[in-house]
C-alpha cells in the first residue's frame, strides 16, 4: 500500500442521470499507480480520460467509490485543497500561467511552498535556482527572468508550465493533451521536456495523449479507455514489444469498434496535430 | 498661476491615494469595484468626526479601517454570497450613503474650522506657513502610500494578489484560496480610497456627503493618464503611474477651470469623457488595422 500513491476503487460518473441525455462517462473503474510511475492514457475523443482526471483532481465529484491519494481518502476533498498535492497541465497553455507576471514571479508562485524568503516573494537564491532549472529546457529563458510570460509563445509557456508544476513537488502529476494545441515541432520539444522534468522530478505521471507513439515511447506504462472504462493496461516486456499497428489491432478487438470511424486514433504519430 | 499650479499638485497627491486604490481593484485585482464611491465619502465622514473630537491624527488610521471594512462588505457578497461584483460594489455603495450620514449625526456637511486638523498641528509645531505644509503633507503622505504598497505588492503574499487578477483559474489550481487574496485586495483598495477622502477632508476643512460622488470616474481618469505618461512595465511603474496620472489630471482641471473653458459643474462629464475615449482608443486602433490589412488583400 505504502507504494502506492493513486487509487480509483469502483469509481463511476454519470452525466445527465435518468434522462434521455444519460451518459456513463466512468464506469464503475478501477485503477491503481505506483509511487514513480509514469503512465501514458490513450482513448478516443469522449472516452472519460479527461473526466477521469477531473474526478481525480476534484473539479468534478464521483457519484459511487472511492479516490485514495497516498492511502488518504479524498474522494470529497475539495479540489484547491487536491491541488497542494497534484499539478495539472492543461492544453490550452494560456491557462497555466499569468500573462502578465514575470517568467521569474510565475516561477516564485509556484515555489514558494520551498523558498527559503520568507516576507518577499523571490530572493536571490530563488533566482539561482530558478535560472539553474530554465536552462534545462534548452529554451534561452533563463536570461529572461523579468520578460512577463504573456509576451513567450504558447510552447514557451507550456514548458514554463511544466517546470512550475514539477518544483511544486506534487504527489502527482495530471497532463491533459498538453502538447495537443501546439505546432507539430513545438510538441516534440515540449514532450521531450516532459520526460526529463519527470525523470528530474521522479514525480508520479498521468499523462493523456493522442500520440501512440509517444505513448509507447514514454512512461513506463500505457493504458487504453473505451466507453469510460480501462480496456487495456501494458507495462514492462509486453509494452516494449508493442507496435503501433498491434496496438491498434488490440483497441478494435477490446473496444469492438472500428478504427475507421476514429479519428483520433488513426492520427497516431503526427503529433496530436488535428 | 504657480498658486493654481500648487494647489492642483495638493490635491492631485490627496487624489492620487484612491486612484492607487482604484488601481488595486479596478487593474490589479480585475474586479470594477464600486465600493469606492461610498469608502472615499467613509473616509470624509469618519475622518470629520474624528479630527472634530480633537484626534486629527487617529481620525487618519480610523478612515483606513473603516474603508478596509467597507471593502470585506463587498468582497463578502462577491465570494461568499455570489453576487456580481459590479451589484455587490453597489449595494454596499448605497448602504454606506445611510451609514455615512449616521457617522455625520444625519448632517449632510460638517464644518473644521473650529478644529485641529494634521495641517493646522503641524504649521503650529514647525512655524511654517499654511500653503508649505500643506504641500509637504499631502506629497509625504502619497509617498508612504506608495513606497507601502510597492513593497507589498513585492511580498508573496502580494504577488499571490497579483496572480489572482491575473489568471484566477491558475490560481485556483496552485492551491492558493483566491477568496482571501481577492478579499485582502479589496480590503487594501478601499483603505487607501477612504484615506484619500480622509484626507480632503482635513484638507478642506469641510465634509459634505456628496464628496465621493464620481470618484470611480476621477480615478479611473488618473489610472488611464498615468498609464499614458509613464507606461505599465512593472508593478512599482503602474502605482506610480498613478500618481503621476492624479496629479496630471488635477492641472488639467485646475487650467481648465481657469480659462473658463467649463463651468465647475462641468468637471464630472469631461472625467467621464476622458475614461470614455481611452476606452474607445483600442477599438479604434483595432478597426484602423483591420481596414488596413483589407485594402492590402485587395
Ligand atoms: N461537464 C460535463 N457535463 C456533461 N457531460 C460531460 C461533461 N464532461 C464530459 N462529459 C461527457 O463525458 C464523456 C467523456 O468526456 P471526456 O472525459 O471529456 O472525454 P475525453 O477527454 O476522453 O475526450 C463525453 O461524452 C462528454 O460529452
Ligand atoms: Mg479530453
Amino acid at each position: 500500500m505504502s507504494d502506492t500513491i493513486l487509487k480509483l476503487c469502483n469509481v463511476t460518473k454519470v452525466f445527465h442521470p435518468n434522462t434521455v441525455n444519460e451518459n456513463r462517462a466512468i464506469d464503475n473503474l478501477s485503477f491503481e499507480l505506483k509511487k514513480g510511475d509514469f503512465v501514458t492514457i490513450l482513448g478516443s475523443n469522449g472516452s472519460g480520460k479527461s473526466t477521469m482526471f477531473n474526478l481525480i483532481a476534484g473539479s468534478l465529484l464521483a457519484d459511487s467509490g472511492e479516490i485514495y491519494l497516498e492511502g488518504e481518502n479524498i474522494t470529497l476533498v475539495p479540489d484547491y485543497i487536491r491541488a497542494r498535492k497534484i499539478g495539472r497541465i492543461f492544453q490550452d497553455p494560456m491557462k497555466g500561467t499569468a500573462p502578465s507576471l514575470t517568467i521569474e514571479e510565475n516561477l516564485a508562485l509556484a515555489y514558494s511552498r520551498k523558498s527559503k524568503s520568507k516576507i518577499f516573494s523571490i530572493n536571490k537564491e530563488d533566482r539561482k535556482v530558478f535560472v539553474e532549472l530554465l536552462s534545462m529546457l534548452g529554451l534561452g529563458l533563463e536570461n529572461r527572468l523579468k520578460t512577463k510570460i504573456g509576451l513567450l509563445s504558447g510552447g514557451q509557456r507550456q514548458a514554463v508550465t511544466l517546470l512550475m508544476s514539477t518544483i511544486a513537488d506534487p504527489s502527482l502529476l495530471l497532463l491533459d493533451e498538453h502538447t495537443a494545441a501546439l505546432d507539430p515541432n513545438t510538441a516534440v520539444k515540449i514532450l521531450e521536456i516532459t520526460k526529463e522534468l519527470v525523470e528530474y522530478s521522479k514525480t508520479s505521471t498521468m499523462m493523456i495523449t493522442h500520440d501512440i507513439n509517444a505513448a509507447l515511447s514514454i512512461g513506463n506504462r500505457t493504458i487504453m479507455m473505451d466507453s469510460g472504462r480501462i480496456i487495456l493496461d501494458i507495462s514492462g516486456e509486453e509494452r516494449k514489444n508493442m507496435t503501433v499497428e498491434s496496438l491498434l489491432k488490440l483497441y478494435k478487438k477490446e473496444s469492438k469498434k472500428e478504427l475507421s470511424n476514429d479519428r483520433i486514433l488513426f492520427s497516431a504519430g503526427d503529433m496530436g496535430e488535428e | 498661476m504657480a498658486l493654481l499650479l500648487t494647489g492642483a499638485i495638493q490635491l492631485g497627491m490627496i487624489y492620487a491615494i484612491m486612484a492607487m486604490g482604484v488601481f488595486i481593484s479596478f487593474r490589479i485585482l480585475n474586479v470594477p469595484d464600486l465600493t469606492v464611491e461610498g469608502s472615499f465619502t467613509l473616509g470624509v465622514a469618519v475622518s470629520a468626526v474624528v479630527a472634530t473630537k480633537g484626534h486629527p491624527v487617529l481620525a487618519l488610521f480610523c478612515a483606513l479601517l473603516a474603508g478596509a471594512a467597507a471593502g470585506l462588505v463587498t468582497s463578502f457578497l462577491h465570494t461568499k454570497i455570489r453576487i456580481q461584483t459590479i451589484l455587490a460594489g453597489i449595494l454596499t455603495m448605497t448602504s454606506l450613503y445611510t451609514i455615512n450620514l449616521a457617522i455625520m449625526g444625519g448632517r449632510a456637511n460638517i464644518s473644521l474650522f473650529a478644529s485641529e486638523t494634521v495641517l493646522t498641528l503641524l504649521e503650529k509645531s514647525t512655524g511654517l506657513s499654511s500653503g508649505m505644509v500643506k504641500t509637504i503633507v499631502t506629497i509625504a503622505v502619497t509617498a508612504i502610500v506608495f513606497a507601502l504598497l510597492s513593497l507589498f505588492f513585492k511580498t508573496r503574499f502580494g504577488l499571490k494578489i497579483r496572480a489572482t487578477g491575473d489568471n484566477e483559474e491558475m490560481v485556483r489550481a496552485s492551491s492558493i484560496n483566491a477568496s482571501v487574496t481577492k478579499c485582502a485586495g479589496l480590503m487594501l483598495g478601499n483603505a487607501c480610497v477612504a484615506l484619500s477622502g480622509a484626507m480632503l477632508c482635513q484638507y478642506q476643512k469641510s465634509a459634505d456627503i456628496s464628496l465621493g460622488a464620481g470618484m470611480v470616474v476621477v480615478g479611473l481618469a488618473s489610472v488611464i493618464i498615468g498609464e499614458a505618461l509613464v507606461g505599465k512595465r512593472n508593478v512599482i511603474l503602474g502605482i506610480l503611474s498613478v500618481v503621476v496620472g492624479s496629479v496630471a489630471y488635477q492641472i488639467i482641471i485646475a487650467i481648465a477651470l481657469k480659462v473658463r473653458l467649463l463651468p465647475a459643474y462641468g468637471l464630472k462629464l469631461i472625467s467621464a469623457c476622458i475614461v470614455a475615449i481611452s476606452l474607445t482608443l483600442p477599438v479604434v486602433r483595432d478597426e484602423i488595422k483591420k481596414v488596413r490589412r483589407g485594402k492590402k488583400n485587395v
